[in-house]
């Protein structure tokens, strides 16, 4: 069956995200107020053949923890859609 | 001794490394291609180096997607088993992908990618200038691994003011305790963000680079 599995991949929260950085600069010059901060990640869809959910689920994190995300730098959310 | 230089579709210093080495520190230099696997020809003596550029785009993170291309699987075999390799800016990114490095190289803290000549040094050695051009070189550990490194001597250089101080403005980039290269454990995997192959020649005006090579003992 197939399902949808969308993975967020964020830098650590202690790590210093300076593209978020330069993007929260522009939006103070815009002069948006109230935004405090911004980080900014990945968003990766994957399109996963599994027979369930805890199956699509398990493949993806193998791919997130392998590949998509490295633990030094990164944090990953995985999240399925039927 | 001899070199083997793998290329990655991307790499960009894996001509510069080969002339360095062929041509002004007279080496024979094997230039490997990346969908290859065979380092037979090669033992614990001989220096597999990783040059610099833009392996796979620099798509999902540098270094990520090299780290999985079967020649990198013998490199990793290769360093295992005590043989020596040297990762040059994206080559010391595809290392700590590979974790034949700890520590990651993040995105500099200016968010530039930054073209220029650098002084790097370490007790042992003179201030070398050694220029840089990386978009994602700030080294980055968690503390118990930086204090690792600072316990085991795995610093190989830092950067430095001109009198080789090291200072927060000696620093490009934004790296934890000015980190400009390390090495493992066992010594013999060797990765810096600096390009000593762009400093060997006395025509480009800047031989500093020989030092590193000499450092690293692979000359």
């Amino acid at each position: 069956m197939p399902y949808t599995v969308q993975i967020k991949v964020m830098p650590l929260t202690e790590l210093l995200d300076p593209q978020g950085k330069a993007v929260m600069g522009a939006i103070e010059n815009l002069g948006i107020t109230g935004i405090g901060d911004v980080r900014i990640g990945k968003h990766i869809t994957l399109q996963v053949n599994a027979d369930t959910e805890a199956d699509a689920k398990k493949v993806a994190e193998e791919a997130a923890s392998k590949i998509l995300a490295n633990p030094v730098m990164e944090y990953f959310e995985i999240e399925v859609e039927a | 001794m001899k070199f083997g230089v793998v290329v990655f579709p991307g790499s960009n210093c894996d001509r510069d490394m080969q002339d360095a080495l062929q041509n002004d520190l007279n080496k024979e230099v094997v230039m490997l291609w990346h969908k290859d696997k065979d380092l037979s020809a090669f033992n614990a003596e001989d220096c597999i180096v990783l040059p610099g550029g833009f392996s796979y785009g620099d798509y999902l993170r540098c270094g990520a997607i090299a780290r999985f291309s079967p020649m990198m699987q013998s490199v990793i075999e290769f360093a295992n088993k005590g043989g020596k390799v040297l990762g040059v800016c994206n080559g010391f990114q595809i290392l700590c992908e590979s974790h034949l490095l700890p520590g990651a190289l993040l995105a500099n803290s200016n968010q530039k990618f930054i073209c220029q000549n650098t002084y790097i040094a370490n007790p042992s050695t003179a201030t070398l200038k050694i220029p840089i051009a990386h978009g994602e070189g700030r080294f980055y550990g968690d503390s118990k691994l930086i204090e690792e490194l600072e316990s085991n001597g795995q610093i190989l250089f830092r950067y430095t003011d001109e009198k080789g101080n090291v200072t927060e403005n000696g620093n490009p980039n934004g790296s934890l305790n000015n980190i400009a290269g390390i090495k493992n454990k066992n010594g013999n995997v060797f990765g810096m963000m600096p390009h000593p192959e762009r400093a060997t020649s006395f025509i480009l005006g800047n031989t500093d680079g020989v030092k590193v090579f000499e450092y690293l003992q692979l000359v």
